[in-house]
């Protein structure tokens, strides 16, 4: 009877650890190749183990360079998204205007668009404009379908916003200036780092929509396609390894932060 | 002041993404008989359309089915996931919260690619099924239709899994005690209360899932074979390979015409109120 | 330091005025509460002092400076708000610092330290807002509006959150730091216990006016209007008319067939239609008409409710009218108990007795039948 009511308590608690051993079971799958020497190039069991792949991770031609170039990808979408997408958000929250649904719909859409789409949308466009295709326009797709993100991550964390703390502020000699840096923008500041996490993420992993608009500049993503066909270079395996324990150690980091007193 | 803040962002939407919309859709009304190298004419022709539909029907019924399926699995495994993170896990919940979307960071192709191995002939996995005589002797996973919606169940269950987490997490349980005060069972209890509360999630998640999925053709790829084939493999195909401009944009147009029929149905059925928590 | 006064002041929303016409005064270091129902305009008129509404018309002025239109950030006024509005992402110090950072001021470490002092908050600088009891976030609010040294402070209803126990020690607190301080404060309140055991001057105000202003206690004795005479404590109103003629300063009125008299100081009416006003407490039972002392005037009527409250027994008397007047009788141990549906006359020395407007045509006005409502009074 006990035992009964122990489960049903807690089956839920045990299937999702299931479902979420199911969401890491490829991660796993990824870190032991990562340490795997295979016995054939084509082949993924599991033969030897080695940890000649983490010693010298560019030993596979092109590829560091093409996460180099991720990176910086990566990088410079997440900051124009962050910055575009947080000024949308301050005006779609603190006001009422008119084309304000309007702007919500076109924030939206892309969301909502198979990335198929985007994608040769786009390069149609770049066709159409004689522009030639390279790390601009890679770069150009990605703060577009990263913009909708930030707008609505930020968005969320500022109308959860108690407006009467701006009250405060100005009833304590804070101008407009000093309201918004001292008040707001620390408040709005982990919606905003989220955002820039996600946008970095979003852009980084990108192949579809960056597949169409790349001529012949190399993503990550892309190196991999292309690799997949020949058979994965072990590396690759550590690049997705390094990827995955750099976001936990930052997530850690960010959790275990000591709360600052002073902003 | 507040188009100063929203024209930034409000014109690059505008210029890489409505325009570019638009002048797909101008795209499929060209003649089909032009190439990239010698143009297109305009000749607002229709055609395209029945002509793309005509030929690839079955991707694109495949397609949704296929992403269907896969939204319904996410939701079968993302909601005990989710309700488990919100309501069970205590002070686990920030750890598997990030356990979650900590897989995110490993490349997404990567990931699909271990599917690949986990899913190969030689694998654990076709052994095990193999020899409980779940799987026939020369059965396989790889290549089959299970093993494409496999892989989009797995792509897109985050999707499905941060909205349900973030509806259930603002729940509180003390309503499921009052229902239960109120003679609701635990079955009572889920359907009459968790299920409604959750709604908006189960919406925002459904639609983040089915939209991308549709139009997925990595999946179809990596794990399927042409029989397999999605419509964004076909879109794909004629957009870089056959360079068929006119038929991969009435492919385009036809796709997101099918995912908005589709969404405003459901969105009709549900109630348009659930919209709010998407946007 | 100077008063703070506001003329004419009004605010509409649309078609509703939430603020009409406003005339008021507040004197230099006094402690000034603004009593009134939920609704009735008061948070309204402390955003337009404070700035954070704007006035539709009329002045607001400290000593000889017009801050009508000024910015909040440039008022010499500052708020503790209802629900507080702390800074949750600063800590305890810094809330408190806020106003004087803004304002670029020196020695701001100390001073900080002893305002936490004054608040009995030693000690919590470095804590979060987030982490402190509802009484704390209190003091904190307290602290980071006091600190900046306003010529007026703004208080909107700032115990409204505590529970009972913790409201009445705050409100000692907060007297005896206005003391200290010597800061004009303006306290806003529905709670008229809260408003009378706190202020020096109280203002009762009823939909965007108000109604009567003055110290507590003459208000309490002489209201001026039958709403401040229901509104502060309980009041037993009678319909009555005023008569003709009078001597030795006693005004005469007629009720119910009954003369009654009222001394002339404590006629608040212009016309002759007229209440006739008792407060409970003032009204006596007695068991028939020949025991009411000498000076005394009675109605009679018959006990229909006895409701026994620990430091008074509260009766309901139905006079020959129909209408249940609100008798208490305190418990000195020594009165006689009239038992349900006995015939008793209820009396009152007419010095305790008032007079105020009637609309024409309005009936009796008595306490609620719930007794329970107000003890104190
Ligand atoms: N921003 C506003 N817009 C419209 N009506 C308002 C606004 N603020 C207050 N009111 C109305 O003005 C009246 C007075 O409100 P308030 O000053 O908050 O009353 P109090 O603080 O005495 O409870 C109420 O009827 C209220 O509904
Ligand atoms: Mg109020």
């Amino acid at each position: 009877m006990r035992l009964g009511r122990w489960l049903a308590d807690h089956w839920v608690l045990g299937a999702g650890l299931v479902v979420l051993a199911y969401l890491l079971l490829p991660v796993a799958v990824v870190a032991g190749l990562s340490v795997n020497r295979a016995s054939s190039r084509l082949s993924y069991d599991f033969h030897e183990f080695t940890l000649d792949w983490w010693a010298h991770p560019c030993g596979s031609p092109g590829m560091c360079a093409a996460v180099v170039r991720s990176v910086q990808i990566g990088f410079l979408s997440t900051l124009v998204a962050t910055v575009l997408g947080t000024l949308m958000a301050f005006g779609l929250t603190r006001h009422r205007f008119a084309g304000r649904g309007a702007t919500s719909i076109l924030v939206f859409l892309p969301m909502a668009t198979p990335e198929v789409v985007m994608g040769s949308s786009l390069l149609a466009l770049f066709g159409a404009a004689r522009v030639p295709l390279g790390f601009a326009t890679i770069v150009i797709a990605h703060v577009m379908f990263c913009v909708s993100f930030v707008v609505v991550t930020v968005r969320a964390r500022l109308a959860g916003l108690d407006p009467q703390l701006l009250e405060a502020a100005a009833d304590l000699y804070a101008g407009p200036w000093q309201a918004f840096r001292r008040v707001t923008l620390p408040l709005a500041l982990p919606g905003i780092v989220a955002a820039a996490l996600l946008a970095f993420s979003l852009s980084f992993d990108d192949f579809i929509v960056t597949n169409f608009n790349a001529g012949t500049t190399t993503t990550f993503p892309m190196y991999v396609w292309g690799a997949a066909q020949r058979g994965i270079p072990p590396q690759v395996n550590v690049i997705g390894t390094a990827m995955f324990l750099i976001a936990l150690l930052l997530v850690a980091l960010t959790m275990l932060r000591p709360r600052r007193a002073r902003f | 002041m507040p188009y100063l803040l929203i024209l930034p962002a409000g014109l690059w939407l505008i210029v890489f993404f409505v325009v570019p919309a638009v002048q797909l859709f101008a795209t499929s009304l060209y003649d089909p008989s032009g190439s990239l190298a010698t143009g297109y004419a305009m000749t607002g022709d229709l055609g395209n359309y029945p002509r793309a539909l005509g030929d690839y029907w079955p991707q694109l019924l495949r397609s949704l089915g296929y992403a269907a399926v896969a939204t319904l699995a996410c939701l079968a495994l993302g909601f005990p996931l989710a309700y488990a993170i919100a309501l069970k896990a205590g002070r686990w919940r920030n750890m598997l919260l990030v356990a979650v979307i900590a897989p995110f960071f490993t490349s997404f192709l990567i990931r699909t690619l271990a599917w690949k191995t986990i899913l190969s002939d030689t694998g654990v996995l076709v052994g095990l099924l193999r020899h409980a005589h779940l799987l026939g002797a020369d059965g396989r996973l790889l290549a089959t239709p299970f093993a494409v919606v496999a892989g989009l169940t797995y792509n897109f269950l985050p999707f499905m899994v941060l909205p349900l987490y973030a509806s259930l997490e603002r729940f509180d349980r003390r309503l499921l005690e009052a229902a239960g005060d109120l003679y609701a069972g635990p079955v009572a209890g889920f359907r009459r209360v968790t299920l409604p509360l959750a709604a908006p999630g189960i919406v925002a998640g459904t639609l983040l899932t089915f939209i991308p999925a549709a139009g997925d053709y990595v999946n179809a790829q990596l794990l399927g074979t042409p029989r397999t084939a999605m419509i964004g493999n076909v879109i794909d195909s004629a957009f870089l390979v056959r360079l068929d401009y006119p038929s991969a944009a009435a492919l385009s147009f036809v796709l997101m015409f099918a995912i908005l029929v589709l969404t405003v149905g459901y969105l009709r059925r549900v109630g348009a109120g659930a919209l709010d928590a998407v946007s | 330091m100077a008063d703070l006064r506001l003329t004419g002041l009004t605010k509409r929303f649309g078609a509703l005025t939430a603020v009409d016409d406003l005339h008021l005064e507040v004197h230099s270091g006094s402690f000034f509460a603004l009593l009134g129902a939920s609704g009735c305009g008061k948070t309204t008129t402390l955003r337009m002092v404070a700035g954070l509404t704007e006035p539709t018309g009329g002045q607001i002025r400290i000593g000889d400076d017009d801050i009508t239109r000024l910015r909040p950030y440039r008022r010499p006024v500052n708020t503790v708000f209802q629900s507080y509005a702390l800074f949750p992402h600063l800590s305890v110090h810094e809330n408190v610092a806020f106003g004087l950072r803004r304002r670029r001021q020196r020695d701001i470490d100390r001073q900080v330290a002893d305002m936490l002092a004054l608040v009995q908050l030693d000690g919590f600088g470095p804590r979060r807002p987030a982490g402190l009891s509802g009484g704390q976030q209190q003091r904190v609010a307290l602290a980071r509006a006091l600190i900046n040294h306003p010529r007026v402070l703004l208080l909107d209803e700032p115990l409204g959150a505590l529970d009972l126990n913790l409201r009445r020690r705050m409100q000692i607190e907060l007297k005896r730091i206005q003391t200290e301080v010597g800061v004009t404060f303006v306290h806003v309140t529905h709670d008229q216990e809260e408003a009378m055991t706190m202020a020096d001057t109280v203002a009762v105000m009823n939909a965007g006016r108000i109604e009567q202003l003055g110290p507590p206690a003459q208000l309490y004795d002489l209201p001026g209007t039958p709403f401040v005479a229901t509104f502060l404590g309980q009041s037993n109103l009678l319909a009555a008319h005023s008569e003709p003629g009078g001597e030795n300063g006693e005004l005469p009125v007629s009720a119910y067939g009954g003369r009654f008299t009222v001394p002339r100081d404590r006629c608040r009416a212009a016309t002759a239609t007229v209440y006739l006003g008792v407060r409970p407490e003032k009204l006596h039972l007695a068991g028939s008409p020949d025991a009411v002392p000498p000076g005394h005037q009675h109605v009679a009527g018959v006990v229909t409710d006895i409701a026994y409250v620990g430091v008074s027994t509260q009766y309901l008397v139905r006079t020959g009218w129909g209408t249940e007047l609100s008798v208490f009788a305190p418990s000195t141990g020594a009165e006689e108990r009239p038992e349900l549906g006995a015939p008793v006359v209820a009396y009152w020395h007419s010095r305790h007795a008032f007079l105020l407007d009637r609309p024409d045509g309005a009936g009796d006005r008595t306490a609620p039948a719930d007794l329970s409502v107000d003890v104190r009074a």
